[in-house]
């Protein structure tokens, strides 16, 4: 029954996004306010019809109904009720479901928090947020249901969660991820909506930021939860491997961090217009090039679903028409944006101009690598691309980034005067030049670009202290009242950069310094690994809720002292008989220890066993600068402007 | 309005560029074969053996029919599919071991352990004939006619329903002492 409620409700809530997508625009260009005044309830009503969607998927998997398909194929009795809540997002279907059900959800809180804005405008955009939803509801309903039934004969037992998925990462990394790629949806909406209007007044770029700092936000952290739990639960140790599921996540962060930037500019001084326009638009094309790459078998990935032709034209053909029409409708109108340039070659527009470039092109490097393959293929070759590829151009690029970034913070809008800001640099380059290399000299010898990039970290967390006491003084009410005085969304951008230099910190500290080694090891044996002694004491078995685990014992201990014991597991998972490494991680802010199991090397009950050990120092800095990043999103959100309007509101 | 530029229509062109490309690729499943590798010989090759002190060239893989299978023990699906290449050795199916980009100590210690369904095992240590084979990842199955051309490639995981499927169907009967 469950399953059936939420088909209906699909049904009804692409009824919902399809009248939403027509007549309050109509509304608009006929100038009929009562059809426009239709934009929020019908908004509202689709999240609704979406959410009684949703709730009844997670009933069919609280219920173990294994008669619904998707259910079957993800689920297990034996699976724990967390999990199998978890499994609605576990595939492809439901995966789609939980997108459409954000989708509908931030149309639904553009409809709530936007009296502000003009109706009209308001209008536009939640009929553009409805016609992405019409396609989304299309592909769920007509290739991928969720709802869909095997009957007469339905096994009575489940296939069970993909056991790498069986995480409590699983529960949080989608779902944070998809808010982010969704998210961007409101900045495109906006955009068409503006370009719709014909006419992009600054009121336009104040009311779509939020909403693209609150997606960017959100997209950051589900990268960063998405690299940490590759790293604790695929078993090999890294945190990045460029695979095309995180490369489409990582081009949309990429033009969405260009895009917060340019946003900015064209809040504060109405430039860059078309610039905003086109990053908006290609934002959110790029988390729908995203999906497209996972679900339509193009390229082979380890996250890929199931693949499936039919899917993968639907997808094409959807994003054609929102990428493509969003661009004709740039063509058509991009030009009228062409704002006077009103500042100088060195200001703060012209730095902020070049880090979008900058940005812009690593988006562009990470796609032309994610391709390469399929360009390959069409032209007869075989080609791999690896990860040196990603790293000849992502080191220069990130340097530059930084070179860019700091004048770009110390510069003026309009016109900046070239010699103060030489100065100030003259002062800081060197300083963490020479902190830089002693720093990086530390742990042990480096590379001369690993030495150059700590330099660059340090050089921009200096910077922003600097500039936060140069700030702060200027109020003239000393150190301690000026640090009040500075506004939220200022201080989100120092956290932000500042997470940025954490993690360029913590990529060069795992790159140049961890050490790994593979080793056979029986108990008893006794491996050093980083200046840690690992003594693997005893191995054992135990009985999982759906899995049967080996557990080794290793007692970890530096220069005598014990440190952890560090357990890591085997697991044979007994639906599917897939085997699963857990690694142990005795994590730490200066230095992860990471113990993973390989094979029996003999049979025996105490046998030999392949052991992989690493030390990873630094690793944590990847996943905490971009905590950090995010935190300064949320910081500027909180600012005065922001919490005034919610005020407002409220009284 | 102002003469209208062209610039704003470059984003436009460079989609439909890339929405081309993309449906060019939507064709083809990637755990088919690329055609062109299918009918031509197998790229040459001289690699040392796992498991004997000698090199082993193409003339391996000629003179009947057999399966090459591109394998490693870092591969989570190679130790899946491994069971049932020790039946299909049992079976008396001629299989060619490529150990692609692996440790050989572990391979070694691998197949000692598990059953070495191999008649004989290549090490292809940097990849390279894998590069020339177009091996996407491992697992791989190439089925090898007598004149030692690539008939069919399998990609991923090979069970009884791709070899019944897929693999038997291609081979003269009664070249393999069977079902």
């Amino acid at each position: 029954m469950a399953a059936e409620i939420g088909h209906l409700s699909l049904w009804l809530a692409l009824a919902a996004a399809l009248c939403l997508a027509v007549f309050p625009l109509i509304g608009v260009y006929r100038n009929i306010p009562a059809w426009q005044c239709y934009a929020r309830p019908l908004a509202w009503l689709q999240w609704l019809a979406m959410t009684v969607a949703l709730l009844a998927l997670g009933y069919c998997f609280y219920s173990n109904d294994f008669s619904v398909t998707y259910v079957a194929h993800h689920s297990n009795s034996a699976l724990p009720l967390g999990y199998r809540l978890a499994a609605i997002w576990g595939g492809h279907e439901g995966s789609l479901l939980l997108w459409g059900w954000m989708l509908s959800g931030w149309a639904a809180m553009v409809g709530l928090l936007s009296r502000q804005v003009p109706l009209a405008l308001v209008v536009r955009v939640l009929s553009v947020m409805g016609m992405v939803a019409v396609g989304f509801l299309c592909f769920m309903l007509f290739t991928s249901n969720p709802f869909a039934r095997d009957l007469p004969w339905f096994p009575m037992e489940g296939a069970d969660l993909n056991p790498l998925l069986q995480d409590p990462g699983l529960i949080v990394h989608p779902p944070m991820l998809y808010m982010g790629y969704v998210g961007f949806s409101v900045a495109f909406a906006f955009a068409v909506a503006g370009l719709l209007k014909g006419d992009l007044d600054p009121a336009w770029a104040r009311w779509a930021r939020p909403w693209t700092t609150v997606a960017w936000c959100f997209l950051t952290v589900g990268i960063a939860l998405g690299s940490w739990w590759a790293y604790y639960e695929l078993g090999w140790g890294g945190w990045w491997f460029w695979d095309p599921v995180e490369n489409a996540s990582l081009m949309p962060w990429l033009a969405g961090t260009a895009l917060i930037h340019s946003l900015a500019v064209t809040e504060k001084r109405n430039l860059f217009r078309a610039w905003t326009v086109f990053l908006a638009i290609i934002t959110f094309s790029l988390s729908l090039l995203g999906t497209f790459l996972v679900r339509s078998g193009v390229l082979t990935s380890v996250h890929a679903f199931a693949n499936d032709p039919r899917r993968g034209l639907f997808i094409l053909i959807f994003l054609c028409v929102v990428a493509g029409g969003a661009f004709t409708l740039f063509a058509l109108r991009g030009s009228a944006l062409r704002g006077n340039s009103g500042f100088k070659a060195l200001s703060r527009e012209s730095l902020l101009l070049g880090n979008n470039l900058v940005l812009l092109t690593a988006a562009a490097v990470v796609l032309m690598g994610t391709l390469f393959p399929l360009v390959g293929e069409a032209l007869d070759m075989k080609v791999s691309i690896r990860s040196p590829y990603f790293n000849t151009f992502f080191v220069p690029l990130a340097v530059l980034l930084v070179l860019l970034l700091v004048p770009g913070v110390f510069s003026n809008w309009k016109r900046q005067d070239g010699k103060p800001l030489l100065r100030r640099i003259g002062v800081l380059l060197p300083t963490a030049a020479v902190v830089g290399v002693l720093l990086s000299r530390m742990p042990g010898d480096i590379p001369w670009i690993g030495s150059v990039a700590i330099v660059l970290a340090v050089y921009l967390v200096l910077a922003h202290l600097d500039d936060v006491i140069r700030r702060a003084l200027s109020y003239q009410l000393g150190l301690r009242q000026g640090l009040t005085r500075l506004g939220r969304s200022y201080w989100g951008m120092v956290f932000a950069h500042c997470g940025l230099a954490l993690v360029i910190a913590g990529v060069t500290l795992v790159s140049f310094h961890q050490q790994e080694r593979d080793l056979r090891m029986a108990p008893g044996d006794t491996a050093s690994v980083g200046g840690y002694q690992f003594r693997f004491e005893t191995l054992d078995s135990y009985r999982g809720p759906n899995y049967d685990a080996v557990r080794g014992h290793f007692a970890v201990s530096r220069d005598g002292q014990p440190q952890a014991v560090m357990t890591p597991e085997k697991r044979t998972y007994r639906a599917s008989r897939q085997v699963m490494t857990e690694a142990a991680i005795d994590p730490g802010l200066l230095r992860d220890l990471y113990v993973a199991l390989g094979e029996p090397l003999d049979n025996s009950e105490q046998g030999a066993w392949a052991v992989r050990i690493y030390y990873k120092p630094g690793v944590r800095w990847l996943w905490l600068g971009a905590l950090v990043m995010a935190f300064g999103g949320a910081l500027a959100l909180s600012d005065r402007r922001y919490r005034q309007v919610f005020r407002r509101r409220q009284s | 309005m102002k003469t209208r530029s062209l610039w704003v229509f470059l984003p436009l062109a460079l989609f439909m560029a890339l929405a081309i490309l993309l449906a060019s690729g939507l064709g083809h499943d990637p755990h088919k074969l690329p055609s062109a590798m299918v009918g031509k010989p197998v790229p040459a090759f001289s690699l040392p053996s796992l498991l004997d002190e000698k090199h082993y060239t193409n003339a391996l893989l000629k003179g009947r029919w057999q399966l090459l299978n591109v394998w490693a023990t870092w591969c989570p699906t190679c130790h899946l599919e491994h069971p049932y290449l020790m039946s299909l050795a049992a079976r008396g199916v001629p299989v060619i071991g490529v150990d692609y980009k692996d440790d050989p100590d572990s391979a070694r210690d691998y197949l000692a352990n598990r059953g070495n369904p191999y008649r004989q095992v290549v090490m292809d240590s940097d990849g390279q004939l894998g590069l020339d084979l177009g091996v996407y990842g491992a697992p791989e199955t190439f089925l090898i006619n007598p004149r030692g051309h690539i008939v069919l490639r399998h990609a991923g995981n090979l069970d009884e329903r791709v070899w019944k499927e897929k693999i038997l169907p291609k081979v003269p009967a009664g070249t393999w002492r069977m079902p």
